[in-house]
């Protein structure tokens, strides 16, 4: 019997970062519909909070949208201070959305 | 029913592809049906700034890049009814408009008709310690370090202005979807208490108003998302109809790509609660959307719904926050990554020991950096390594003597630092903290008027 694969988030979905003072949103978007409900099931708002750990942020929230196969994740105080205080290069957090896509997700056989 | 509006997005940011507007305005007048481009030139920081260059000189505050932005496309826009809304009049729509005149003239073109709309800046109705108290933010004290506050208007002035026959409206800070909504109203003439079709023309300003991020850009990965032509990506076109569907496209001829997910991506960015998007004129509710392609880059969006706009609006405001002081040097080959830590952890000891006041923070781009937090504590979890790894201080204090200083102790690196330390660049700039603040909308008035 073959294992369930264990690949990054990246390989089924793709995830956009946007920025407002201290917080950032990632969406994630399933490149196929059926992937959708394991993203509810695996890509959390706890399992997102913890590849920012090292930021220490505050309230993290998961939106879901069906209608679109997406999710939205609301990161507060993740930026330090926000692009206007930042002291770190990409004080917008633009590349953050591929740090969410670095997530361990498995795919069981019959959903690849 | 009222015929579908054409809409073109000019510009996504201040510093946005200046050639970007031209083949839009091209497609625009090949439609000959209304038409509309929209320009966004305004992020908070730039504000700042404008309203700082106008202090120093009251002809300036207007986005700098105005005429190179639209010298190429004036002639075909006035030529063919395609009016211009932008929010490149930043610090000083007057001044805008002033300059969009002798533009027009030097080109040997009839006068436009151009509305400027005012009253975002809260500086002028308001006192410093006034607005502090309408911040939460402790950092904005008493007000006396403000330096820019502005308001969020909404779509109302730039409606009107163009129902009055406005070829060109410039703004100062509105809403951004406000350059969308604006038209869309005076286009399809629906009332201001009509919630659903208010948040299906913000959603539509939401869609266009970051230029090629939804026709590709900022969206590329290759091997998973492949896109055509970036280099020439095509910026968007909404054909927005009476029924509440809208299509997004791009010219034809131009880069890029139009897809259910690149409109997605952009459906969502910048959206915390997607039930809850809060504008000056509606509460845009998403959840309900859905986008489909009907065709080779062309993708159908509907399903807004819309909510009483908020009894605030919102306001951002700047204060001065000293300078920030960037230095950077490079280590490559074997043991490049080692050679940059020592680096990091000479200038470390040199400002402490110094006393050096202000904030700091070390990165090595190449092992660690936009990843990484100001303590350091990801890139200690990072295994030493690679062979090309740059070094970067970055500083912060009020003082830009201090930071001056902390920056070029990375550049005394090339002869007290570690062997074949190279490339050292600095760059020390002033900034802006800003925040938000809600203002009751009666101590606010959005005006027009013809320049």
């Amino acid at each position: 019997m073959r294992p369930n694969a264990s690949l990054p988030l990246h390989r089924i979905a793709h995830a956009r970062a946007g920025d407002k003072g201290d917080r950032l949103n990632v969406s994630v978007t399933a490149y196929d519909r059926r992937h959708y409900p394991l993203l509810l099931e695996q890509v959390t708002a706890e399992r997102v909070a913890a590849l920012f750990g090292h930021r220490r942020p505050g309230q993290v929230t998961r939106y879901e949208l069906p209608k679109l196969g997406a999710l939205n994740f609301v990161i507060d105080g993740v930026l330090e201070g926000g692009v206007n205080r930042s002291l770190g290069l990409d004080g917008h957090g633009k590349t953050l959305s591929f740090r969410v896509l670095s997530l361990e997700v498995t795919l069981p056989d019959d959903a690849r | 029913m009222t015929a579908p509006l054409l809409v073109g997005g000019g510009a996504g940011f201040s510093g946005d592809r200046i050639d970007a507007p031209i083949p839009v305005v091209a497609e625009l007048a090949r439609a000959g049906r209304p038409a509309v481009i929209i320009f966004e030139t305004l992020a908070e920081r730039t504000l700042a700034l404008a309203q700082r260059a106008r202090s120093e000189n009251p002809g300036h505050g207007y986005e700098p890049q105005l005429e190179a932005i639209l010298g190429p496309i004036l002639a075909d826009c006035l030529a063919h009814r395609i009016r211009i809304v932008g929010n490149f009049g930043a610090a000083n729509p007057a001044g805008a408009a002033a300059a969009i005149q002798r533009l027009a003239a030097a080109a040997g073109l009839p006068a436009p008709r151009i509305a400027v709309v005012e009253g975002d800046d809260l500086l002028a109705v308001a006192t410093r310690a006034e607005i502090a108290g309408w911040t939460a933010d402790a950092d904005f004290g008493d007000g006396t370090t403000i330096v820019a506050a502005n308001a969020y208007l909404g779509a109302r002035e730039i409606a009107e202005a163009l129902a009055a026959g406005a070829d060109i409206v410039v703004t100062g800070r509105v809403a951004d979807p406000a350059l969308v909504l604006g038209p869309v109203m005076a286009h399809f003439g629906w009332g201001w208490d009509d919630w659903d079709r208010l948040a299906f023309g913000t959603a539509a300003g939401h869609l266009l108003e970051c230029g090629a991020q939804v026709t590709g850009g900022y969206f590329a990965d290759p091997g998973m998302k492949e896109v055509p032509g970036l280099d020439e990506v095509g910026f968007p076109i909404a054909e927005i109809s009476g029924d509440g569907t809208l299509v997004v496209t791009k010219p034809a001829g131009t880069g890029g790509l139009v897809s259910t997910a690149t409109v997605t991506e952009q459906l969502l960015y910048e959206i915390h609660d997607p039930a809850r998007y809060l504008t000056p004129d509606v509460v845009l509710d998403v959840t309900d959307m859905e986008v489909a392609a009907v065709g080779p880059d062309r993708v159908r969006v509907a399903g807004a719904r819309g909510r009483p706009r908020p009894e605030t609006l919102k306001a951002t405001v700047c204060v001065s926050g000293g300078f920030l002081g960037e230095a950077e040097i490079s280590y490559a080959g074997p043991h490049a990554a080692e050679r940059a830590r020592l680096a990091a952890r000479v200038v470390r000891d040199r400002l402490r020991t110094r006393g050096f006041p202000g904030r700091m923070r070390f990165d090595l781009i190449g092992v660690a950096s936009v990843f990484a937090d100001d303590a350091g504590t990801f890139q200690s979890a990072m295994a030493a390594g690679g062979e090309d790894v740059r070094m970067r201080l970055a500083v912060n204090h009020a003082d830009r003597d201090q930071v001056e200083r902390a920056a070029r102790e990375v550049l005394s690196l090339y002869c007290c630092g570690p062997a074949g330390g190279g490339g050292v660049r600095q760059a020390v700039t002033p900034v802006f903290h800003t925040g938000s603040a809600y203002i009751p909308r009666e101590r606010v008035r959005g005006t027009w008027r013809f320049a």
